[in-house]
């Protein structure tokens, strides 16, 4: 009997995984055509890669995604960890419950509500749309994201590890930045990536609140695929998804050594 | 060493009152500052939402009217007030295709939402037993999927789907179909990118509530007597519930504002309330229209929302 | 010399009426919502003493603690510490330290830098620092281990390492909280001998709380037995076991028989008696009890003895049949169903291999003690 069930679940994994990768590899394997059509393959070639880099509305748009990205994201952390804190540590103040259903909201608010609001807040304030606009609005809805990762790391932190610094002469402030914060780092971290993963590969949002002169990589690619699919376009989505996949993948296997070695330490020391 | 007859007397004692004043402070300024932040930038854009919805189109930057300001004192602000109704709102129950796209809409992310169950569980079900050491491995390659564009996930059904697409010739090769199949552009199309796209977002709450179970009770169950299929039934499905509850909510919500799986695999003929939203907005730069249409949208969604913060804040109290 | 126990104690100050308190908690209360975890305590603990709290979980000994470190305030009463009273200073301006349960050891940091950190807190000059931390290690015996981290460590070691950081600052008060909880129990007996050793050494007060009596009693100069927020008795730990004074002390503490009954007749030395069912024992005189008042007579089961045959010259003896035996090595224990129907607990040290009046199940047996055997509670 448990043969079967696990020939079963060993199926029903396989099948899943290649649901969710042979799409992915498909377009990466096409991105090498040398044909122009994406469905017959002509030879490998590169020449899509090439054309890519003299394309100068996709570099620009590229460069204009890394910084959108990469200032989000580091706003959105440190307003993410503050939220994640105060979801944690303060169980009772005023207004709480509408605190963490702000929060927890935007992680299933379809995102066209959250552009179209966004968008009219910035009309309404008086703001030009623009790189700044798209930056503030890609922090609101990250700093969500951040917040949970980092929310569910600080759930399970060891408060006597605070209590000992305290009680060690450390004040309350010298305690976050010597001992809670270099603790819950990781989880940080992987926050901070999330959300600039996130900042990377919004479309809506970043549609309904960019302006002339931001246009970001996604809102370039999609204005590309609605005239068709090309092998110019399968080479961008290959190097953007390159790019996500060794960065991923890097971080777990440093995460993966570490947490290895770890054991073995512990295994040396229970042996004396 | 601190000394106590230094700490405790009068001068010491007015030297720790402001340190304690200045924990208040950084307490209430870690509290104060993402609180603003959401309030401005997620609570008040619904707010401005919704006194959009009730003005009118204007062929104007910003392109509504009134656009309520204080260029005409007090007095003109509060005449601009009296201009707002909620006309809008009776042009999304007179024109039918409004009524259609939120109906449809909710359709078809409720029977998305059961095919990504459907799929999703027996993935989460075979992670879960799994031999330990390769679980970690399989969660990876769960989570991977889901750091890479959403768009490029999307958009690379394209290729696959379309009438001359990758699928239509397999088939055609294998001679399972005579005809191409027409998948682009139809509902089945979108199904599959919502299925496609969503399925981390299934799979991952189902398979934290699957290991957390012991596997002994389904033993225990054997033991006294029941077949698999019935403990499976009877004791597993029960268990995962929470489990399902939280997939499902991470996975319908969002599909049903969906506007990115609609549009570039649902073609012009399918009608999904995201897209009309985006083509309010976009193609007929009506505002007003768009932001009642959002009104309603969130209308629609608060019930689900409400479910699934709910279910935040209780999987939060048990991890402490 | 007749003495309590089988310790003799020089270090006494709870007898000085002339003893400055060095730690005292006044009419202490702490509620947590309608919970009162501390109910109106008051406590003194003298320098240089070894105290524990002992108790079940629950009954407030940590909340204590913890209000001594500062983690808590008191929501009425007072503590004082060397005559200051510590309301308002927040913990990292008390001169007490704090072990931890957990040992709360900072993960990030090495074995030396943990033991740094609470000297850098104060501002110590870097070179003093590393002379104390040399200093602390090799009173831990951990030099070898100053440039690992706290994972690379086993249980022990990182039970030394937490004491040595909360030593390091030399604090007046030495708080430990569970300190030998995590610990399996052939390494939490040599630990005992090792924490005694070191508050000799040091000459620190320590306040330990456990809810492992063998602890407590081993390691505890005093012990304060708590119950649902207030001390129910506070004296060495011989005076706890042979004169506790409430049934609930009796039963914390080790095995106990308690015989019900009613002060019979009180004589110049001795009282008698009468049992719930008529039967007569004589004790030593107590406390303040009047004939007819409702007492209850605690005796441990080391201090009976059983045998066949009704011993001549017993002050006390009551006959019944042995119900069930056990024999542990060291020590049978008998429990012994007398004839009015109470149940009995005797146990016998095996002082011989060879047992000269051997009994089993069902024999007829007779159970005495002396008169100064056990203890009269009146509550």
């Amino acid at each position: 009997m448990n043969a079967t069930w696990s020939r079963f679940n060993m199926t029903s994994i396989v099948l899943g995984f290649a649901f969710l990768y042979l799409p992915i590899m498909l377009l990466i394997v096409f991105s090498f055509n040398e044909s122009k059509l994406v469905t017959v393959w002509g030879g490998f070639s590169t020449k899509w890669y090439v054309s890519l880099f003299h394309n100068q509305g996709l570099m620009d748009a590229t460069w204009v995604t890394a910084r959108v990205g990469v200032i989000s994201a580091t706003a959105a952390t440190v307003l993410g960890t503050l939220a994640a804190i105060t979801l944690t540590r303060y169980t009772r103040f005023r207004g709480r419950v509408l605190f963490s259903g702000m929060v927890f909201a935007p992680l299933v608010m379809p995102e066209v509500i959250t552009g179209l609001s966004l968008l009219l807040l910035f009309v309404a304030v008086g703001l030009d749309r623009g790189f700044f606009t798209v930056t503030l609005a890609h922090t609101t809805f990250t700093m969500c994201f951040v917040a949970v990762v980092v929310q569910s790391r600080l759930v399970t932190f060891d408060r006597s590890l605070e209590e000992a610094a305290m009680d060690l002469g450390a004040p309350p402030v010298k305690t976050f930045f010597q001992i809670t914060l270099p603790v819950i780092l990781p989880a940080i971290i992987s926050g901070w990536m999330l959300a600039f993963t996130l900042s990377l590969d919004d479309l809506v949002i970043a549609s309904f609140t960019s302006g002339p002169g931001a246009t970001t990589l996604p809102m370039k690619i999609y204005s590309q695929v609605r005239l068709g699919v090309t092998p110019e376009i399968n080479a961008a989505c290959t190097i953007l998804i390159a790019v996500v996949a060794i960065g991923v993948i890097i971080a777990s296997i440093a995460n993966k050594r570490r947490e290895v070695q770890r054991q073995r330490d512990e295994q040396a020391a229970q042996r004396g | 060493m601190t000394n106590i007859a230094a700490a405790a007397s009068p001068s010491a004692e007015t030297a720790a009152l402001p340190t304690q004043l200045a924990k208040g402070f950084v307490d209430r300024l870690v509290i104060i500052i993402p609180y603003l932040w959401l309030l401005f930038f997620f609570l008040v854009p619904f707010i401005i939402v919704f006194k959009i919805s009730l003005s009118q189109t204007a062929i104007a930057m910003p392109p509504y009217m009134p656009v309520l300001d204080f260029s005409d004192g007090i007095s003109g602000y509060f005449a601009g007030f009296r201009e707002l109704n909620f006309d809008n709102y009776t042009l999304l129950t007179q024109d039918a295709l409004y009524f259609n796209a939120y109906v449809t809409s909710v359709i078809i992310a409720g029977i998305s939402t059961i095919l990504t169950l459907i799929v999703g569980y027996p993935i989460a079900y075979g992670m879960a037993r799994a031999p330990a050491t390769v679980r970690p491995i399989l969660l990876m390659l769960v989570i991977l999927p889901f750091w890479t564009s959403f768009l490029i996930r999307v958009y690379a059904w394209i290729g696959i789907l379309k009438p001359e697409g990758l699928l239509n010739e397999l088939l055609l090769s294998l001679h399972i179909v005579s005809d191409k199949l027409q998948i682009l552009n139809t509902y089945n199309a979108i199904f599959i990118g919502i299925v496609y796209s969503y399925l981390p977002f299934m799979v991952l709450p189902l398979y934290s509530s699957l290991e957390k179970m012991d596997y002994l009770l389904i033993e225990a169950a054997k033991d006294l007597g029941c077949p698999p299929t019935s403990a499976f039934w009877k004791i597993t499905f029960p268990l995962s519930l929470p489990g399902v509850i939280a997939g499902c909510l991470l996975v319908f919500i969002p599909a049903v504002g969906e506007f990115v799986i609609p549009d570039l695999l649902g073609g012009s003929q399918t009608l999904m309330i995201g897209r009309t939203l985006w083509n309010e907005f976009f193609n007929n730069r009506d505002w007003p229209v768009s932001s009642a249409v959002a009104v309603i949208l969130l209308l629609v969604l608060i019930i689900p929302i409400m479910f699934f913060q709910q279910a935040q804040a209780r999987a939060q109290e048990q991890g402490k | 010399m007749k003495s309590l126990g089988s310790i003799r104690r020089d270090f006494a100050p709870w007898n000085d009426p002339n003893a400055k308190p060095y730690i005292q908690f006044d009419k202490v209360i702490k509620k947590f919502g309608d919970f009162t975890a501390v109910n109106n305590l008051s406590l003194t603990i003298f320098e240089r003493e070894f105290f524990a709290l002992l108790g079940a979980s629950g009954c407030g000994k940590s909340t204590l603690l913890r209000m001594l470190a500062g983690f808590e305030e008191p929501t009425a009463g007072r503590i004082l510490l060397d005559g200051q009273d510590l309301r308002g200073i927040p913990p990292y301006k008390r001169p007490v330290n704090m072990m931890f349960q957990s040992y709360a050891l900072f993960p990030h940091m090495t074995v030396e830098k943990n033991i740094a950190f609470g000297l850098k807190q104060e501002g110590m000059p870097a070179p003093d620092i590393e002379k104390r931390v040399a200093e602390m290690l090799r009173l831990v015996k951990l030099e070898q281990f100053a440039k690992r981290k706290p994972h690379q460590l086993s249980g022990g070691q990182r039970q030394r390492v937490a004491l040595a950081r909360s030593v390091a600052k030399r604090p007046k008060v030495l708080l430990l909280d569970e300190p030998l909880g995590a610990l399996d129990k052939k390494l939490r007996e040599e630990t005992q001998f090792e924490l005694m050793d070191l508050q000799q050494e040091l000459g620190l007060t320590f306040v330990v709380v456990t809810h492992d009596q063998e602890e407590a009693m081993t390691m505890a100069d005093r012990i304060a037995i708590m119950d649902k927020g207030e001390v129910m008795q506070v004296a060495t730990p011989a005076e706890i076991y042979e004169a506790p004074t409430s049934r609930f002390v009796a039963h914390f503490v080790g095995n106990v028989n308690m015989f019900e009954g009613k002060v019979a007749e009180r004589a110049a030395n001795t009282t008698r008696i009468t049992g719930a069912t008529g039967a007569q024992i004589v004790v030593e005189n107590a406390a303040e009890t009047a004939n007819g008042a409702d007492i209850v007579f605690a005796i441990r089961p080391e201090k009976i003895k059983v045998s066949s045959k009704k011993p001549a010259d017993a002050v006390n003896a009551l006959e019944g049949e042995v119900y069930d035996v056990a024999y542990l090595g060291d020590m049978t224990v008998y429990h012994i169903k007398l004839d009015d129907g109470q149940m009995v607990r005797a146990s016998a040290l095996n002082a011989s291999r060879v047992t000269e009046d051997p009994l089993t199940w069902n024999d007829r047996a007779w159970v005495s003690f002396r008169p100064d055997a056990g203890v009269v509670l009146t509550r």
